[in-house]
């Protein structure tokens, strides 16, 4: 049966099992739009701005470990989607994003609405297609989906040019990929696995560091396994937050920049770091020759790009983690049959050291009856919850704050701008998960200077009656920045200060949804309880502490044991008595 | 830290448009040097061969090995410096003969090293010669003195000896025991 390019694409994205497509029409797509309103089994969700659409894509692949599919137009639509692709590209998020083109005989011409998206993302993309002639397009879209969702996940570009939708040929969609040059490793080397049981089964201070490629994979069965059966004590990358539960006793918290002194203190004297699904980024390690430096070093990643970018590996394991780690603990068991208790025994002083650091420099802040503390916003919000939801953030101290005190117990619950740090990325983040989710609560945690980014988004959440319940920290500052001004830039507040921001209940209701505000301690979990407990989108400003400041703090390019619990003015003594501390 | 040594890489590619672009974009984005590049189709016209001449220290060759294979046009990447190879490159130059013996004296170079006059004008020679950089930078030096006119000098070719490359090529995925054995 003879199909237009359009009609095609929707029936591939049927094939794929896509459910919701985020997007905003324009010029050249609007034959696939048309398509789109003829037939309602595909649900558009339309955003306010392309940038919110593939944020909202990213927050659908997240909470499901699905291809994420994004919507747009050519030229100002495409462009639009750059940081999304490159925020997804960072975190390894598998979204597929179809963009309009002009005509392939007018393209290098500067057509109206004309951008070489293929060449501008080239960079920002796992891979990225230009699709020249329609009897390629159901091959190149099976394979867009095949190359987001395996591997190392990421986002793939498809360019489609107008000619392309409106053609019409006979569609044959394939029931398998086959690419010559892209067979990522999924079995990990059994000997390097044999290896690394060895090295665990010695190690007498040993820690497990893992990411988001547990989540990726979804291998947190696997790795609540290894945690039960080794009981290392284990922290987590921003990234990996609810990989193992944030009340597992084992769990010492997230590390690096702002991680737990316990988790910071435990990676830099550890003998054996088992390092599952991250990529030893800068704001994890600090001062790189000074990270973890007396351990050896197993790394278990399926993107060998990751292994040895940054740091030194003792025994390099590439492959899906969770089978590896399902070898791994097979392994491990072979090798604990002679003696099965002796292995707990032997890291019981490790064990027992990391939870004198826990208790030592528990996550704290000083509490207040009067202002609001935005710390204990969070923990309200987690308290109110229980953690049986979706969180999102945007980027700054508010997003640190999430982290630091929200406990998530299980994976694909925690939404976050990781490795490009993305201000705007949370609002439609939040709203992609809640599409993906119907039933489930999900919040989007922000601060009013990343709200603002995709504020436009409101009208969608209104419009589609989305019942995401959005809390702003508002502490009329660019936190985080003012943070290191306030640091390292001698209190100079420069273009930090955004205290003209609008009334955010009036702007809620402006648009449609439910505002409310919280000024006062006492007022906090009024607030929450009346808030979370309607039933459509709503709106929470809390004007919080404006000049809270969140610890444990690594200053950039500093070890990960020079944790300031301080301001730097008064930090002198504290900073004495911690280098005693770890001597 | 290894010291910082010149690599020849060849590279296996889909011949698609794009794909130079792609292999390009990475060398600059992760900032890599490129020294040389030569492309061409291979005898499979669905793929395209490259030869690129680069240096870092190992730690530097190895991400760029393992960058490469991660594109997702690229078929093969093989480090030719972990093995004999023959490299080679070609280089077309214009020289003076104006003067009286200066064509004698163009011939004369022509001859010992191999090089071949391809085209001729009143006051020219073209001269085409082939060879390893140290054979070039030494046909260079012995015509300068006729007065170069112009130069084009090709990127660097390298193939692998066939004794120690032959029947076991390393694959894609060969460094070291981080990949799974069935490869």
């Amino acid at each position: 049966m003879k199909m237009s390019g359009a009609e095609m694409l929707l029936e591939s994205l049927k094939r794929e099992n896509v459910q919701h497509i985020f997007g905003y029409p324009g010029g050249v797509v609007l034959p696939i739009f048309d398509a789109l309103f003829k037939d309602p089994s595909l649900q558009v969700v339309l955003t306010r701005h392309e940038q919110g659409a593939v944020h909202a894509a990213e927050g659908y692949a997240r909470s499901t470990n699905q291809v994420g599919v994004v919507l747009v137009t050519s030229g100002p639509g495409a462009t639009n989607t750059v940081t999304g692709l490159a925020d997804a590209n960072m975190d390894s998020i598998p979204i597929v994003v179809i963009t309009g083109q002009v005509p392939t005989k007018m393209i290098g011409n500067d057509a109206f609405q004309e951008a070489d998206i293929v060449g501008i993302s080239r960079s920002c993309t796992k891979h990225n297609f230009l699709v020249r002639k329609i009897q390629d397009l159901p091959r190149i879209i099976k394979e867009a989906f095949y190359i987001a969702r395996t591997g190392r996940p990421g986002p793939v570009l498809i360019d489609l040019p107008k000619d392309v939708i409106v053609d019409r040929a006979d569609f044959i969609y394939p029931d398998s990929v086959s690419i010559r040059s892209y067979n990522p490793t999924m079995q990990g080397n059994r000997w390097q696995i044999r290896k690394a049981a060895q090295a665990i089964s010695k190690a007498k201070r040993p820690v497990l560091y893992a990411g988001g490629g547990i989540i990726s994979s979804d291998a947190t069965k696997e790795l609540l396994e290894l945690v039960t059966l080794t009981n290392i004590p284990t922290t987590l990358t921003l990234m990996g937050l609810g990989a193992l539960s944030g009340t597992h006793p084992r769990f010492m918290g997230m590390l690096g920049m702002h991680g737990t002194y316990a988790a910071n203190m435990a990676i830099h004297h550890c003998d054996l770091l088992i390092a599952v699904g991250v990529r030893f980024d800068d704001r994890v390690t600090g001062k790189i020759s000074e990270f973890s430096p007396h351990s050896k070093v197993i790394h278990i990643d399926i993107d060998p790009t990751s292994i040895r970018k940054n740091f030194h590996v003792d025994i390099p394991i590439v492959g899906d983690a969770k089978n590896i780690l399902k070898d791994l603990i097979e392994e491990i068991k072979e090798l604990n049959k002679p003696e099965p208790a002796s292995k707990e025994k032997l890291i019981d002083p490790w064990i027992e050291q990391v939870d004198e650091w826990e208790k030592e420099h528990p996550l704290t802040y000083e509490h207040d009856t009067e202002v609001i503390k935005p710390q204990y916003v969070i923990e309200k919000i987690y308290q109110f919850t229980q953690g049986d939801c979706i969180v999102s953030t945007d980027v700054g101290q508010h997003q640190m704050w999430t982290a630091q005190f929200f406990k998530f117990i299980k994976p694909n619950t925690w939404l976050t701008s990781g490795g490009l740090g993305t201000m705007g990325y949370g609002f439609p983040a939040a709203i992609g998960a809640q599409k993906a989710h119907p039933d489930k609560r999900v919040i989007a945690i922000t601060g009013e200077g990343s709200f603002m980014m995709n504020i436009q988004e409101l009208a969608t959440v209104a419009s589609l009656d989305i019942p995401v319940k959005i809390v702003i920290l508002n502490n009329k500052y660019l936190g985080m920045v003012r943070q290191w001004q306030e640091f390292f830039y001698g209190g100079r507040y420069s273009s930090s200060f955004i205290g003209q921001s609008p009334d955010f209940v009036k702007l809620a209701e402006a648009f449609g949804i439910v505002g409310l505000k919280a000024s006062r301690h006492d007022d906090v979990e009024n607030i929450i309880l009346d808030g979370f407990s309607r039933r459509g989108p709503v709106l929470m400003e809390f004007h919080v502490d404006p000049e809270e400041n969140v610890f444990p703090m690594v200053p950039a390019g500093g070890s990960n044991i020079e944790m300031i619990f301080e301001a730097p003015e008064q930090r002198d003594d504290r900073k004495k008595r911690d280098s005693i501390l770890t001597a | 830290m290894s010291d910082i040594q010149k690599h020849f890489i060849q590279v296996v590619v889909e011949n698609k448009f794009g794909v130079l672009s792609r292999v390009a974009g990475l060398f600059s984005a992760r900032g890599f040097n490129i020294d040389s590049l030569s492309v061409a189709p291979g005898i499979d016209p669905t793929v395209s061969q490259m030869t690129i001449e680069t240096q870092g220290d190992d730690h530097v060759v190895e991400q760029i090995v393992k960058q490469l294979n991660k594109l997702i046009d690229v078929i093969k990447v093989v480090d030719l410096s972990e093995f004999s190879f023959l490299c080679r490159e070609t280089l077309l130059i214009r020289v003076n003969t104006a003067r009286p013996g200066d064509r004698e004296e163009a011939f004369r170079i022509s001859e010992i090293f191999r090089a071949r006059i391809v085209d001729s004008s009143p006051a020219t020679y073209t001269i085409e010669v082939t060879g390893d950089t140290e054979k070039i930078e030494a046909i260079l030096n012995f015509l300068k003195p006729l007065g170069i006119k112009e130069i084009i000098r090709s990127g660097k070719i390298a193939i692998a000896r066939e004794e120690q490359h032959g029947g076991h090529r390393p694959s894609k995925h060969s460094i070291e025991g981080e990949y799974s054995h069935h490869r």
